[in-house]
């Protein structure tokens, strides 16, 4: 067979199903990237997961003697359990940012670009890429839910998984945003680790944020994370209402309802894509 | 727009894709410090016809990447206008990237997915099908010689490898033109060799263009045909034969037992435009197929009971010809080798030597 054929010469490109369909299997193609590196890198992966593991079970732990079971309404492992599924999704998917900078460093980026697919299309791909590999992880720290006291329901693990897509798109579409605005990736990675660790300490992962200093309440009204541990949270205790667990978010003492906060989390998502794409989009 | 799209062997085409590349007027400035203006390239015409190879030589920073980048749709061009494979850089840039394939200068592969995997990935980018993918893949890998490696990471390959596999990569969505920007720099010359012997495949059997961007003389010298490119300017194109014919003469040196008696018989013998030197080498006459001329000349001597020591006849190089139009010699100033503009043809013994 020649080399040089057209791959399929009765399609004409300029149709527009055809065209439909080459940008969807270039979002195929980078999300089947992404799974072929997480089936291919066991190592990291397992380490990625091990850290949240290791916060629910020594944190977890450890906590769970010293705080009164009447201030957070569950035992301790139980509360830190969203949080937990939190920050295994959080971590694949800030990646994929770490992940655009450093392809754009080592010139794959420009690979990409060479595709004759929109620039929005192959930054959609990046981004369900991501959401689709944290929540594979997040939904292997689900099995941990026995552990903290949580039943396997079906229903249960289903709505958290739900919930879990819905944050790990939100992440992923915030860190990508992040990524496109900055060329080089020491400046993103001292970016996160100066911003994660206050935006985990003020989600209310940890500890309820009603126990945080009012400025720092404040500032979870306005921290994503928050809104994800938050929904994981009441995911559970919708289903299991014996576990449910002190509020979270509230707006002037009332707690927002809960699709409300999902929506806010994929407009927040959705703005962040839009606006990562519009960057992206820009001539060089 | 679907008539574009037809077979790469297809006879017939419209009259304007007779050239698989066409540029007029095209230019790319970019705003330099202090207000100033940087032009990378300008006002470039070029036609690259169909199944030529075409090389495109210059020194780094000449703006051979950044043409490369305004014919493939990658950066847009500040004045001027450009088709590629039938389609206008600037209003169709997608229909540009589909039918041509690039190989950047620093091209990069994922290196932790395998040899097969990557091109999956890139078929897939392309909009081929699943399983048409897959047998594109293999069969580049065949075309490349990298069957056997198929299932290897990337990083687990050489250098040379990793170019073929990126040129592989190139050929999976069958591009009608393909780009290569400095295919062979940082690879050894056996590397080298390899991947011209790739390239010459798919010229001779698949009649693809070719465009090579390139500092290295030799790989020049195996194309259909050179643009030189400086500062962002074409300074010359043609053959590489043509081109170095233009700029002057074989130089011709004779070392004799007796320079002087035989300056005057060989001025006599050659034709009668010629000037005839003697220099510390010898005799020195520049004159067109300088080699036919040793055996006429040596006869001649000899008829004058002169003994030749020696004799040679030096073509020009494409170093040359660069020397010619750009006043000083591709790989920077070579000790030995000032300008000298007063000098139609500035040759040196070293010139002829590197060949």
């Amino acid at each position: 067979m020649s080399t040089l054929t057209l791959p399929d010469p009765a399609a004409p490109c300029g149709r527009r199903p055809a065209r439909l369909r080459h940008e969807l299997r270039a979002v195929h193609a980078l999300v089947y990237r992404d799974l072929l590196r997480l089936a291919g890198q066991r190592t990291h992966t397992a380490l990625m997961l091990l850290h949240p593991v290791l916060y629910l079970l020594i944190l977890g732990g450890g906590l769970a003697a010293l705080v009164p079971h009447g201030s957070l309404g569950v035992g301790y492992q139980t509360y830190l359990f969203p949080g937990v599924l939190m920050m295994t999704v959080q971590m694949p998917a800030i990646t994929v940012g770490a992940r655009l900078i450093s392809d754009r460093e080592r010139g794959y980026l420009r690979e990409l670009l060479m595709a004759p697919v929109g620039r929005s299309t192959l930054l959609l791909g990046c981004c369900l890429g991501g959401t689709l590999v944290a929540t594979a992880q997040g939904a292997v720290l689900l099995g941990l839910a026995g552990i903290v006291g949580l039943p396997y329901d079906p229903s249960l693990l289903l709505l958290l998984l739900a919930g879990m897509i819905l944050v790990s798109f939100t992440i992923t579409a915030l860190a990508l945003a992040l990524a496109v605005t900055l060329r080089r990736g020491e400046t993103f990675h001292m970016l996160l680790g100066l911003v994660m660790m206050p935006l985990l300490f003020v989600s209310g992962a940890f500890f309820p944020l009603q126990t945080l200093p009012g400025w720092a309440h404040t500032l979870a009204g306005a921290n994503p994370l928050a809104y994800g541990v938050d929904l994981l949270r009441r995911c559970i205790s919708l289903r299991v209402p014996d576990q449910a667990a002190v509020a979270g978010i509230e707006w002037a003492g009332r707690q927002p309802p809960l699709p409300l906060e999902g929506v806010l989390l994929l407009a927040s998502g959705a703005l962040a894509l839009l606006w990562a794409a519009h960057r992206f989009s820009r001539p060089e | 727009m679907t008539a574009t799209i037809t077979s790469p062997h297809a006879p017939h085409r419209a009259p304007e894709s007779v050239y698989a590349i066409s540029t007029r007027g095209l230019a790319r400035s970019y705003p330099g410090p202090e207000g100033t203006v940087t032009h990378a390239v300008r006002d470039l015409d070029l036609d690259v016809p169909q199944g030529e190879t075409f090389a495109f030589l210059g020194p780094n920073g000449a703006g051979k990447s950044t043409t490369i980048a305004l014919l493939c749709a990658l950066a847009r061009p500040t004045a001027g206008r450009a088709t590629v494979a039938g389609a206008d850089v600037l209003t169709q840039p997608l229909q540009v990237r589909r039918q041509v394939g690039m190989l950047f200068q620093h091209s990069a592969l994922d290196p932790d997915l395998t040899a097969d995997q990557n091109l999956h990935v890139q078929a897939r980018l392309y909009g081929l099908g699943r399983r048409h993918a897959r047998e594109r893949a293999a069969e580049v890998l065949e075309t490349v010689g990298l069957t056997d490696r198929r299932g290897s990471p990337v990083r687990t390959l050489s250098g040379g490898m990793r170019r073929r596999l990126e040129i592989a990569r190139g050929l999976l969505h069958a591009p009608r033109v393909l780009f290569l920007d400095e295919p062979t720099t940082g690879l050894d010359p056996h590397a080298r060799a390899e991947i011209w012997k790739h390239l010459r495949a798919l010229r001779d059997r698949h009649g693809s263009t070719l465009f090579v961007t390139t500092h290295y003389l030799d790989e020049a010298e195996n194309c259909d045909r050179v643009a030189i490119i400086d500062h962002g300017t074409l300074v010359a194109q043609g053959t590489p034969l043509a081109l170095k014919s233009a700029i002057g003469d074989d130089r011709v040196v004779l070392h004799t037992s007796d320079d002087v008696t035989a300056q005057q018989v060989v001025r006599r013998t050659a034709p009668p435009d010629r000037v005839v030197t003697v220099e510390s080498e010898g005799v020195c006459l520049r004159v067109p197929d300088g080699s036919a001329w040793i055996p006429r000349l040596c006869a001649a001597l000899q008829g004058h009971g002169i003994a030749v020591h020696a004799a040679s006849a030096t073509p020009p190089t494409l170093d040359d010809v660069f020397f010619h139009h750009a006043g000083r010699s591709i790989h920077g100033t070579q000790p030995g080798r000032t300008p000298k503009p007063t000098s139609p043809y500035p040759i040196t013994a070293e010139a002829g030597g590197g060949r």
